[in-house]
């Protein structure tokens, strides 16, 4: 069944235009007013103004390793972030714990990990896969380099990036 | 071959007019050029305004490169240079598949027609005895409808040049855009003919300083700045400018001026009017296709048809270079700059005013803009034309 729209009968001052025209040049006039005295513009100018203060915990930045309270650092190298990870943006260069260190429980520990941001898609797949809960996405967006080599973040970088976070995982407690 | 002998050959008549016409087209035509570049400027800068956002601000000078403790911004002014630099240091890509001749002719046919008008616009009085105008042709404002009518094909042949759809269907819309205003825009200025008794823009602005501007309802004659000191001439002076013919005109005048105004909204593709191009419903419409300089030439044709339009609108009913108690030409080669500065600024308002209309309005549908042409402005147009013979015929004196 066909649909049946009525259409509102237009007074002739709407159907020739020109009041709405003049309402309507009216309004864009008051606010290029305003604008002019530098009032009422909503642009922020972001180099110098940002929205950090503002960002939710759960946003999804740079992906980075994190350490534990005791200034642990909590990647064991199972590779699973480096499986899941869809662009294959993740290389995990694993290393066994010797005998006789500490934490020979633990097994292993990367010897290296990088992370090719210009690769990575910020899908927070490898923060949800981790067993160990090491790899957080972090708040920081602005990841710029000007080489391809600059981009891929080292495990130093991660962990710098990363910083702290107390969390669940007591894998490399003694107590544990 | 002394000095002597040089200056008395540049003063033989047919000389002096080829390089007095050369210096002014020459002028004029760079003079346009920089009103472009500072009314797309401006076209962003008021766009932001008007949507809350503060436009480009970033380009200027780079201090900070030079040693400096801060980047110095002006407002983004340093867009205008940027701008134009950008443009034409991209690479012309020229897609596959494109009819070449054609897609290379059309942004010239487009920026031409504009930059011809401006041969017939009156840009000031006169300066050291010469006019202002680059050719005073006694069909100016026919001039003006031929060429300007010319820059549709440009438009027409980019779209079919470009073996592309949205370019296309924006080429077919120029064409029947352009027959549905073309007439009532050739007609509404009829009533301006007949009151002026000329097609020559000089006589028009001449006309006009006579008699007033053509939108007002009331001028006061001979108004002059020593009539303000004694105050009966002055009432003299208000007194003599009324008269039951010029408010009579004026309904038939301000008629026409809308039409027109809203006919060279359509005659430059600008918004509520910018079919051909409609971005959100044809990406860019014609020059879809077009890169660097040739996407420039459209953008540069289009801008300089507004120029042009303006012109041409301030010419014939805004009092065109003149100004109440500024003196002509005649009385000093300084009042004869000010005279073009004068025409300048009435062009500049009307160029923002365009910009404005542009940033409020939605953009009419298509069978909308077919109706309005047809069945509003021209029967409008064709019946102002009786009713200014009507009253002239009835009022004369």
């Amino acid at each position: 069944m066909a649909i049946v729209v009525n259409r509102p009968k237009l007074t002739f001052a709407e159907r020739c235009y020109l009041p709405a025209i003049v309402a309507g040049l009216a309004i864009t006039w008051n606010h290029l007013k305003r604008a002019l005295f530098n009032k009422g513009i909503v642009t922020m100018q972001y180099p110098e103004e940002k929205w950090d203060a503002n960002m939710p915990d759960w946003y999804r930045g740079a992906p980075t390793l994190v350490s534990d309270e005791h200034g642990k650092d909590r990647c064991v190298a199972c590779q699973l972030c480096e499986f899941i990870c869809p662009p294959r943006a993740i290389t995990i260069k694993p290393m066994e714990i010797p005998d006789g260190d500490n934490w020979r429980k633990v097994e292993k520990r990367p010897e290296e990990f990088d992370i090719d941001m210009t690769r990575c898609i910020y899908c927070g797949l490898c923060e949800e896969v981790c067993p160990e809960q090491a790899i957080y996405l972090r708040k920081d967006y602005s990841i710029t380099g000007l080489s391809r080599e600059e981009m891929v973040h080292d495990k130093k970088t991660l962990y710098k990036l990363g910083g702290v976070m107390n969390g669940l995982v007591f894998k490399w407690n003694d107590l544990k | 071959m002394d000095i002597a002998t040089i200056l008395h050959f540049l003063t033989i008549p047919w000389v002096f007019l080829l390089w007095t016409s050369f210096l002014k087209s020459f002028i004029f035509l760079n003079l346009t050029i920089i009103v472009v570049s500072v009314t797309v400027f401006a076209e962003r800068k008021v766009s932001a305004f008007i949507q809350d956002r503060s436009g480009p601000n970033r380009v200027g000078i780079p201090l900070t490169l030079f040693g400096g403790k801060k980047d110095s911004f002006f407002w983004g002014l340093g867009q205008m240079v940027a701008d134009p630099i950008k443009l034409l240091t991209k690479e012309n890509f020229v897609p596959a598949g494109v009819n070449k001749f054609y897609f290379w002719l059309a942004p010239k046919l487009v920026m031409i027609p504009p930059i011809l008008i401006l041969a017939v616009l009156p840009f000031g009085s006169t300066l050291f005895g010469v006019s202002m105008t680059i050719s005073e042709l006694n069909v100016g404002v026919l001039y003006i409808f031929a060429i300007s009518s010319l820059s549709v094909y440009g438009i027409t042949l980019a779209g079919w040049a470009s073996n592309s759809k949205f370019p296309f269907i924006g080429g077919i819309r120029s064409s029947s855009q352009m027959i549905s205003y073309e007439l009532a825009l050739g007609l509404s200025v009829v009533p301006v003919f007949m009151i002026c008794g000329s097609l020559n823009l000089n006589e028009i602005v001449d006309w006009q300083i006579k008699n007033g501007w053509l939108v007002s309802p009331y001028w006061p004659k001979g108004f002059e700045l020593s009539t303000l000191i004694h105050p009966s001439e002055l009432v003299h002076t208000l007194i003599a400018g009324l008269s039951i013919q010029r408010f009579a005109l004026w309904i038939p005048l301000l008629i026409s001026f809308i039409i027109f105004l809203v006919a060279i909204f359509a005659e430059t593709n600008r918004l509520p009017f910018d079919l051909p191009e409609a971005e959100q419903e044809l990406v860019g419409g014609y020059h879809t296709e077009y890169a660097s300089m040739n996407f420039a030439l459209f953008f540069l044709g289009e801008y300089a048809a507004m120029f042009a339009g303006s012109g041409a609108i301030v010419s014939l009913f805004l009092g065109g270079w003149s100004c109440p108690l500024i003196p002509d030409g005649s009385h000093g080669w300084f009042w004869g700059l000010v005279n073009i500065g004068v025409f300048f600024v009435k062009v500049s308002l009307m160029l923002l005013f365009m910009i404005w209309v542009r940033w409020t309005l939605p953009r009419f549908r298509y069978d909308q803009l077919m109706k309005l042409g047809w069945l509003g402005f021209f029967p409008i147009a064709l019946a102002n034309i009786f009713l200014t013979a009507l009253i002239l015929a009835f009022t004369h004196r």
